[in-house]
C-alpha cells in the first residue's frame, strides 16, 4: 500500500497506488499567498480543498497528475515543468497521468484559458513540498542540519559530499511530515530549470508514430460504433421513423431512439435515431437507410438573412446602456461629419480536426466512459442525468482530444454513448461524422456591431459610440434568456481601452435560434473585430498612421477601471490588483510588433500591413499582417508578426505554437463562409463549404516573440484569434483601399 | 474474399468490399494512426501510402487496394525515425496531433518523389491536409528540414543558383 498524506488529519491514507510511493497532494497546502500574490484566483468553490497528487515512487519515476485536458496547448507537459521543477526531479524520470474527472482536482473546465493561472502557484506549492521531504529525508538519516544539504536534479546533497538520490529516500520521507505552505521556500525566477523554457512536449513521439490516443482510437473495451441521425432543427424531434431498410444492412445490429431534450438545451443530446453496428461503415450505410420524418419546432422558421436584418436594425437603434462616460449622443448627434460605421460576422463552428466522439459502458451501479472532454466533470453531470444515475457513479477517462476549441466542453456525445449503452447492455462507440459536427453544434454567435465616432479638429476621439447585439450563450442555459450577459460583454466590449471624454456602449437583444456555445476567445472575435477596424478607419479619416493612432487613441499609460464608468466588469475573474487593465502593456505590445515588422517600410504597390491589438485572458497581444492584393482581387496573407505578454508563462514554446495557432485560426473568421441556417436547418456540412484556413490560405511565417516580465501568469490560447481578422482587414485596406465591414471577406475584393 | 497487404503483412477481409480502407484499418485491423477527419478526402487525416503514394484512406475501397501495398503510419518506420518523423521532433510541429498523421504521410510521399521540393511545390501538395491548429508554418519548415537531411547531396539547378546569388 502507498500512502497519500492527509494534511487535515495530520495522516497517511492507504491507497491504490504504487507500493510504498511517497504521495503529496495540494489539498494541504492551501492557497497561501507569496511569490505571485493573488494568482490564484478560485476556481470554483472546492478550489481550496482541491487534490493534485504527485508521487514519487521507490524506484524513483515521478507520477504527476494532470488534471487538464491535452487539446493541443501542452498542458501536460506544462504541468509536468511546473512540479518537476520546483521539486528538483530529473527530466527522464517523469510519467504524467491524465487524471479521470472527478470534483476533487478543483475545477477541470479547460477552457478560458485558465489551466496555468490557476494552477501554477499550487503546483509549485506541491512540487516545493517534496523537495523539501526529500531534504528533510536525507538530514535526518545523516543526523545533519537540513539546511545543509541541497536537493538537485533527483539527489540530495550533504555540504560534506555525501548523496542520497530521491529513490533511497523515498521510505524515510513516508514519515516527514509535510511542510505547512509558510515553510516552503519556492525557487526565484533565475533558479527555475524547466519553467519558462521551451522544452520539447512530452507526447511527441506517440503522436508521430500514430500511437497517440485520441477518441475514436479507444479500443478496451472493444465497442459497437453508434452514427446518430438527429433533429436537423434545435428543438425539434422524430414525427416517424421507418428503420427497415437500416435494419437489412449487413452489420447492423440495432437502432436505438434517443429521446428529445426538455427546456434548454444546456449539453443534453438533441435527439433522435441510433444505428448501432459491429463497424463504422456499417453504421454509416445504415444511417444512410433510415426514413425520418421530423417535427422541426419552433425554430424551424431561422434564416440567416432575415436574422442579419434584424441584428443590423436593432444596433441601430438606441439600447441598453453598458458603460458612460460623458455625453456621447448629444455631441454626436451634433456632429455631422461623423464616422460611422456597421460590422457583421456569421455564426462559426469550432471544427476541431477529430470530430466529437466517446465510448461508454453501462453498467448496473456505473457507467465507464472514454472522452476526448474539455471538462470530464460536465461529462459526469449530463450522463448521470441522461441514464438517471448519481454523477458520482460517472467514470470518466479523458482521452487527448484531437483539438477543441470549446466544442468539447459540451459533452452532448458522452451522454449519447452512455444512453446507447444502457439500451443495448453493450459497449458503445458514438462516432460523430464531419457532417454531424458542423451541422449539430454549438455555435459561436452570428453579431452585428455599430460604432459612430465624432473626430475634434486634431483628429482625436471627442465621442464614441458602440452597439453590440448577438444571442447569448445563457440561452444554451436558459430557455429564452435573449440578452448579452456580461462575461459575454466583458471580452472586448465593455473594456475598449479608448480614452476620449465622451462614450457610451450599448446592448441589443437576440433570440437563440440555435445551440450558441463558445468558440476559441468568443465575442472577443467580433468585438476585437469591430473596435480594432472602427479605430483603423478613424487613422484614416484623421490622416494618420494606423499604429500611430492606434496609440494615440488608447492614451497614455494607466490603469484603466471601467467599473467607474457605470460598468460591470468580471476582468475573467482575475483579481484587479494582480490583473489591472494596465494600458502600458497594450502600448508596449503595439511598440514591441511595430518594431517587429517594421513598421513604416515601403511597400511595393498592391501590398499592406495591417495592425490590431487586444488585452484578452488577461493577455496583452498585438498583431502585424502583410498582405498582397492582385488588380484582380487575389488575396495572399505574405506574413504575420506578433508580441505577445501574457505575464509569466511555463513553456516558451507552447506559447509561440498556440499563438501561431491562435492566428492562423483567426483566418477562419476572414475567409470561411461561415454558418448559416435556412428553416432552422445549417446549409454547410463538411469543409467542401464550411471552409477552414489551409496552408494554401496561411502566411508560411507568423514570427512570435513573448514579451518576458514576472506578471502574473494570463491565458495563452485564445488570445492570437480576435486580433487576426481586424488587422487582416486593416492591411487589405492598405493595400488596396477596401475596407471590409462584413465578414467572410467572400467575393468583396473582386467587386 | 480480399487479401490486403499493410505494413508488410497479408490480412483477409470477408466483409462488404466498398468499406473504405480507413475503417479496414481502424476497425478490423485496430491500425489507429489514420485517422477520420471528413470522411470526403477533404482534410487528409486518413493519409496512408498506396505503393509508396499518398491517398485518402476514408475514400478508397478495399476492392481498389486489392494487390497493392498498403503503408499506414505504424508502417513508415520502425521505431519513428524516418526522417520526416525525426523533422516533426525536431521542429516541434504537432499541437493536437490529430492530423498529424496525415501530413507525415503525405509529406513522406511528397519528399519520396521530388525530394528538393520548392516552397511552392510543397504549400501545392500539402493544401490537402487540414491542420486545425494552423500548424501550418512549422510543417512547411520541418518539410524543409526533412528534405534537406533526405536529399544529402544538393544539386546544382540555375533556379538555387538566383536564390544564392
Ligand atoms: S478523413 Fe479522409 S480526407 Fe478527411
Ligand atoms: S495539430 Fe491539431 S489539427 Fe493539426
Amino acid at each position: 500500500m502507498s500512502q497519500y498524506f492527509d494534511m487535515q488529519r495530520r495522516k497517511f491514507l492507504k491507497s491504490s497506488a504504487a507500493l510504498g510511493s511517497l504521495v503529496v497532494g495540494t489539498c494541504f497546502l492551501g492557497a497561501a499567498p507569496r511569490a505571485l500574490a493573488g494568482v490564484l484566483t478560485p476556481p470554483s468553490d472546492t478550489a481550496k480543498t482541491a487534490n493534485l497528487f504527485v508521487a514519487l515512487r521507490p524506484d524513483g519515476i515521478v507520477e504527476i497528475t494532470c488534471h487538464r485536458s491535452e487539446m493541443g496547448q501542452q498542458i501536460r507537459t506544462a504541468v509536468a515543468q511546473i512540479v518537476a521543477d520546483e521539486m528538483e526531479a530529473a527530466w527522464d524520470k517523469i510519467v504524467v497521468i491524465q487524471a479521470k474527472g472527478d470534483p476533487k482536482y478543483g475545477d477541470q473546465n479547460t477552457d478560458g484559458s485558465r489551466s496555468i493561472r490557476f494552477n501554477l502557484q499550487r503546483l509549485r506549492e506541491m512540487g516545493a513540498s517534496v523537495r523539501y521531504m526529500m531534504q528533510h529525508a536525507a538530514a535526518k538519516r545523516w543526523g545533519v542540519e537540513p539546511s545543509s544539504c541541497s536537493a538537485v536534479q533527483h539527489l540530495v546533497t550533504h555540504t560534506s559530499g555525501k548523496t542520497f538520490t530521491y529513490a533511497e529516500l523515498v521510505s524515510d520521507a513516508l514519515s516527514i511530515t509535510p511542510p505547512e505552505a509558510d515553510a516552503l521556500t519556492l525557487k526565484t525566477r533565475e533558479e527555475w530549470r524547466y519553467i519558462n523554457t521551451g522544452m520539447a512536449h512530452i507526447d511527441l513521439q506517440d503522436i508521430v508514430t500514430g500511437k497517440a490516443t485520441f477518441a475514436a482510437d479507444v479500443r478496451a473495451p472493444k465497442a459497437l460504433v453508434a452514427i446518430i441521425e438527429r433533429p436537423p432543427v434545435v428543438g425539434g424531434k422524430v414525427k416517424s421513423v421507418d428503420d427497415t431498410a437500416t435494419r437489412a444492412v449487413k452489420g447492423v445490429i440495432d437502432v436505438v431512439s434517443i429521446p428529445a431534450p426538455t427546456g434548454a438545451p444546456q449539453f443534453q443530446p438533441k435527439g433522435g435515431v441510433a444505428v448501432v453496428a459491429e463497424n463504422t461503415w456499417a453504421a454509416m450505410q445504415g444511417r444512410r437507410a433510415l426514413k425520418i420524418e421530423w417535427d422541426d419546432g419552433p425554430n424551424g422558421d431561422y434564416n440567416s438573412e432575415s436574422f442579419k436584418a434584424q441584428l443590423l436594425e436593432t444596433v441601430n437603434a438606441p439600447q441598453e446602456m453598458v458603460r458612460e462616460k460623458g455625453d456621447a449622443a448629444s455631441v454626436l448627434a451634433n456632429d455631422t461629419d461623423k464616422l460611422v460605421a456597421d460590422y457583421y460576422m456569421p455564426h462559426l463552428t469550432q471544427a476541431p480536426m477529430e470530430p466529437p466522439c466517446a465510448t461508454a459502458m453501462y453498467y448496473e451501479d456505473r457507467v465507464d466512459v472514454w472522452a476526448s472532454t474539455q471538462n470530464p466533470q460536465a461529462d459526469m453531470e449530463t450522463v448521470g442525468k441522461m441514464v438517471g444515475m448519481e454523477k458520482e457513479k460517472i467514470n470518466v477517462h479523458v482521452t487527448m482530444l484531437g483539438g477543441a476549441f470549446g466544442r468539447k466542453s459540451k459533452p452532448d456525445f458522452s451522454a449519447e454513448a452512455a444512453y446507447v449503452s444502457m439500451k443495448t447492455g453493450k459497449p458503445i462507440r458514438v462516432q460523430w461524422t464531419r457532417e454531424d459536427d458542423i451541422q449539430h453544434g454549438y455555435y459561436h454567435a452570428v453579431s452585428a456591431q455599430h460604432i459612430e465616432a465624432s473626430l475634434n479638429d486634431q483628429g482625436g476621439i471627442e465621442a464614441y459610440l458602440h452597439r453590440t447585439a448577438f444571442a447569448p450563450i445563457a440561452s444554451t442555459f436558459a430557455e429564452g434568456a435573449n440578452a448579452p450577459f456580461s462575461f459575454e460583454l466583458d471580452l472586448g466590449f465593455t473594456d475598449n481601452p479608448i480614452l476620449t471624454p465622451n462614450l457610451k456602449l450599448e446592448r441589443g437583444e437576440a433570440p437563440a435560434k440555435a445551440r450558441i456555445g463558445w468558440m476559441r476567445s468568443v465575442t472577443n472575435i467580433f468585438h476585437a473585430f469591430a473596435v480594432q477596424s472602427f479605430i483603423a478607419e478613424a487613422a484614416h479619416k484623421a490622416g494618420k498612421d494606423q499604429k500611430d493612432y492606434l496609440l494615440e487613441v488608447i492614451g497614455p499609460d494607466r490603469v484603466l477601471d471601467v467599473t467607474t464608468q457605470n460598468a460591470k466588469y468580471n476582468n475573467y475573474w482575475g483579481n484587479k490588483s494582480v490583473y489591472p487593465l494596465d494600458i502600458a502593456r497594450l502600448r508596449g505590445a503595439i511598440e514591441k510588433v511595430a518594431d517587429m515588422s517594421g513598421w513604416g517600410r515601403e511597400l511595393p504597390k498592391g501590398r499592406g500591413l495591417g495592425i490590431a491589438a487586444h488585452r484578452s485572458f488577461l493577455t496583452y497581444i498585438a498583431t502585424v499582417v502583410e498582405v498582397e492584393v492582385s488588380d484582380s482581387g487575389e488575396l495572399d496573407i505574405i506574413k504575420s508578426w506578433v508580441s505577445v505578454d501574457a505575464g509569466t508563462v511555463v513553456n516558451t514554446d507552447s506559447v509561440i505554437n498556440q499563438t501561431q495557432g491562435g492566428s492562423i485560426y483567426g483566418i477562419t473568421t476572414a475567409i470561411s463562409g461561415g454558418i448559416t441556417f435556412d428553416e432552422g436547418r445549417v446549409q454547410q456540412s463538411n469543409f467542401h463549404d464550411f471552409r477552414v484556413p489551409r496552408m494554401s490560405d496561411s502566411p508560411l511565417d507568423v514570427e512570435v516573440e513573448i514579451i518576458q516580465n514576472g506578471e502574473a501568469p494570463a491565458g495563452v490560447g485564445e488570445p492570437a484569434t480576435p486580433v487576426y481578422a481586424p488587422a487582416l482587414c486593416n492591411a487589405i485596406f492598405a493595400a488596396c483601399g477596401k475596407r471590409i465591414r462584413t465578414l467572410p471577406i467572400g467575393d468583396q475584393l473582386k467587386a | 474474399m480480399l487479401t490486403l497487404t499493410v505494413n508488410g503483412k497479408n490480412y483477409e477481409f470477408s466483409g462488404d468490399p466498398t468499406t473504405p480502407v480507413l475503417w479496414f484499418l481502424r476497425d478490423e485491423l485496430d491500425l489507429t494512426g489514420p485517422k477520420f477527419g471528413c470522411g470526403m478526402a477533404q482534410c487528409g487525416a486518413c493519409t496512408v501510402h498506396i505503393d509508396g503514394v499518398a491517398q485518402r484512406s476514408c475514400v478508397l475501397p478495399v476492392s481498389a487496394a486489392v494487390g497493392r501495398k498498403i503503408t499506414t503510419i505504424e508502417g513508415l518506420s520502425e521505431d519513428g525515425d524516418h526522417p520526416v518523423q525525426k523533422a516533426w521532433l525536431d521542429n516541434k510541429v504537432p499541437q493536437c496531433g490529430f492530423c498529424q498523421c496525415g501530413q507525415i504521410m503525405q509529406a513522406a510521399s511528397l519528399l519520396a518523389s521530388n525530394p528538393t521540393p520548392t516552397d511552392e511545390e510543397i504549400v501545392a501538395t500539402m493544401s490537402g491536409n487540414i491542420c486545425r491548429c494552423g500548424t501550418y508554418p512549422r510543417i512547411h519548415k520541418a518539410i524543409k528540414a526533412a528534405s534537406k537531411s533526405i536529399a544529402g547531396v544538393e544539386y546544382y539547378t540555375p533556379e538555387k543558383e538566383g536564390e544564392n546569388a
